[in-house]
């Protein structure tokens, strides 16, 4: 427990000594955001919105999580071997890149909204699948960063071992937004909703927890 | 010697019974499909034997992981190159006779994305096998993929076909389950089919894990 909190503020530390990272994603989500401006006119319908909103989060995502294990050398990684167990490791990483995904998917979703309009949603609904969503793609995809990292860092590695991974979750993501469209909802279809999304959240960290041991080794 | 050649003979036998009875037999006369719901003898029992290959090299990795033995390697990853080679033939199996049923080789179908996506990360472990020069570190790392590849597998083909509104293949969005609707003479034939092509996908894993035994010992 320990371990986990000091990984967390180490991590915490260092993106906010050099800024230029987080700083590049917001940029990148902010140009992006206006080109999408650009092509489409304010004037989109619902479902353009949603598939337009949550691509740009997932290479968002991409971007902030891809380094998360790559960043770290092979000395350093031997170092926090000696420190700290592999479950500690992994669990830290995927709180703080949870953590980087949702202020990172709240402010895109903001600038999103000023350049793009903003459908009205079931809130009860949209807001809780968003979390989960962010929460979801971060520990998937820090799993796929370290599984990248260990093979040569390339990027282009990250990119085909990701995006399966992380398809099934967008889907229901996409689902639960479109279905928070609905005029009236019931609470036992938010539920239902939030339950699928929830538990591919668990197989993921669960498989994480398992498997990341392995990795971790040399 | 003989005892290895029956299954490897039962297995042919049954295939070839498979094919002649496959397009003899009387089967119902249902619409749209008509005579190509034959196919099923063949499209459907790829698909099994992807599942069975893929099931096994799950089975190997997880073995891999908890012994480091090199051959449970060379057997999950020989099952899933075997897996992805009957995947492929039953995605051209299926895109023929989707072509000549709804009318397209492909259509917006969740099982049909789901099986192109599951295909897609079985290939991304095929690459990532390739781009790990040390053995060791290349069979844990691909073993930890490959159960997440599975993972993926059940969600695609498994869970998220169920909960679609709408799907063409039978199963799924109300309609009832293929094998409720199957006749008693397409079972006849579909079954042993199935048996048979499993079995041919073990033999073949047989002769892929020889193969790499011998490069292995030529090295």
């Amino acid at each position: 427990m320990k371990e986990i909190r000091e990984l967390f503020r180490k991590d915490l530390m260092l993106e906010l000594r050099q800024k230029y990272a987080i700083n590049g994603i917001l940029l990148y989500v902010l140009s992006t955001i206006f080109v999408a401006q650009l092509c489409f006119g304010r004037v989109i319908d619902e479902n353009t919105w949603i598939a337009l909103f949550w691509i740009i989060l997932l290479f968002a995502a991409f971007n902030a999580v891809s380094k998360s294990f790559v960043q770290e050398s092979a000395s350093r990684r031997l170092y926090y071997f000696m420190l700290a167990p592999a479950v500690a490791v992994v669990l830290s990483k995927m709180l703080y890149n949870a953590s980087l995904m949702v202020v990172l998917g709240l402010l895109s979703l903001l600038i999103f909204i000023v350049f793009m309009g903003f459908p009205v949603f079931n809130l009860a609904l949209f807001l809780p699948a968003f979390i989960l969503g962010c929460f979801g793609l971060a520990s998937a995809l820090t799993m796929v960063s370290a599984i990248a990292s260990r093979s040569g860092n390339n990027a282009a590695l990250m990119a085909i071992l990701g995006f399966p991974v992380v398809i099934p979750l967008l889907l229901l993501l996409i689902n639960a937004s479109s279905f928070s469209l609905k005029k009236t909802l019931l609470t036992v279809d938010i539920l239902k909703n939030l339950s699928s999304i929830l538990l591919i959240d668990v197989v993921i960290v669960t498989l994480a927890v398992i498997l990341f041991p392995y990795l971790w080794r040399d | 010697m003989i005892k290895g050649y029956i299954w490897k003979l039962s297995a042919l036998v049954l295939i070839l019974y498979s094919v002649i009875a496959g397009q003899l037999v009387h089967v119902p006369d249902l619409p749209i499909i008509h005579e190509t719901i034959r196919n099923l003898f063949y499209h459907v029992c790829m698909w099994f034997a992807m599942f069975v290959m893929f099931g096994t090299s799950l089975v190997y990795s997880i073995r891999y992981l908890m012994s480091n033995k090199p051959t449970d390697d060379v057997k999950a990853s020989e099952s899933v190159y075997n897996g992805i080679f009957f995947g492929i033939l039953g995605l051209i199996t299926g895109m023929i006779w989707a072509k000549f049923t709804w009318g397209d080789f492909w259509t917006n179908d969740p099982q049909l994305n789901g099986a192109a996506v599951s295909m897609m990360a079985y290939l991304a472990y095929a690459v990532l096998r390739s781009s790990i020069d040390e053995k060791a570190m290349r069979a844990r790392i691909s073993a930890v993929y490959n159960i997440f590849a599975f993972m993926l597998l059940i969600i695609f083909l498994g869970v998220l076909p169920r909960i679609a509104d709408s799907s063409l293949h039978p199963g799924t969005g109300g309609n009832s389950s293929t094998m409720e609707g199957l006749d008693f003479t397409m079972r006849l034939v579909f079954y042993p089919a199935a048996i048979g092509w499993i079995m041919v996908a073990y033999w073949l894993l047989e002769i892929r894990v020889r193969k790499q035994k011998l490069i292995r010992n030529l090295n």
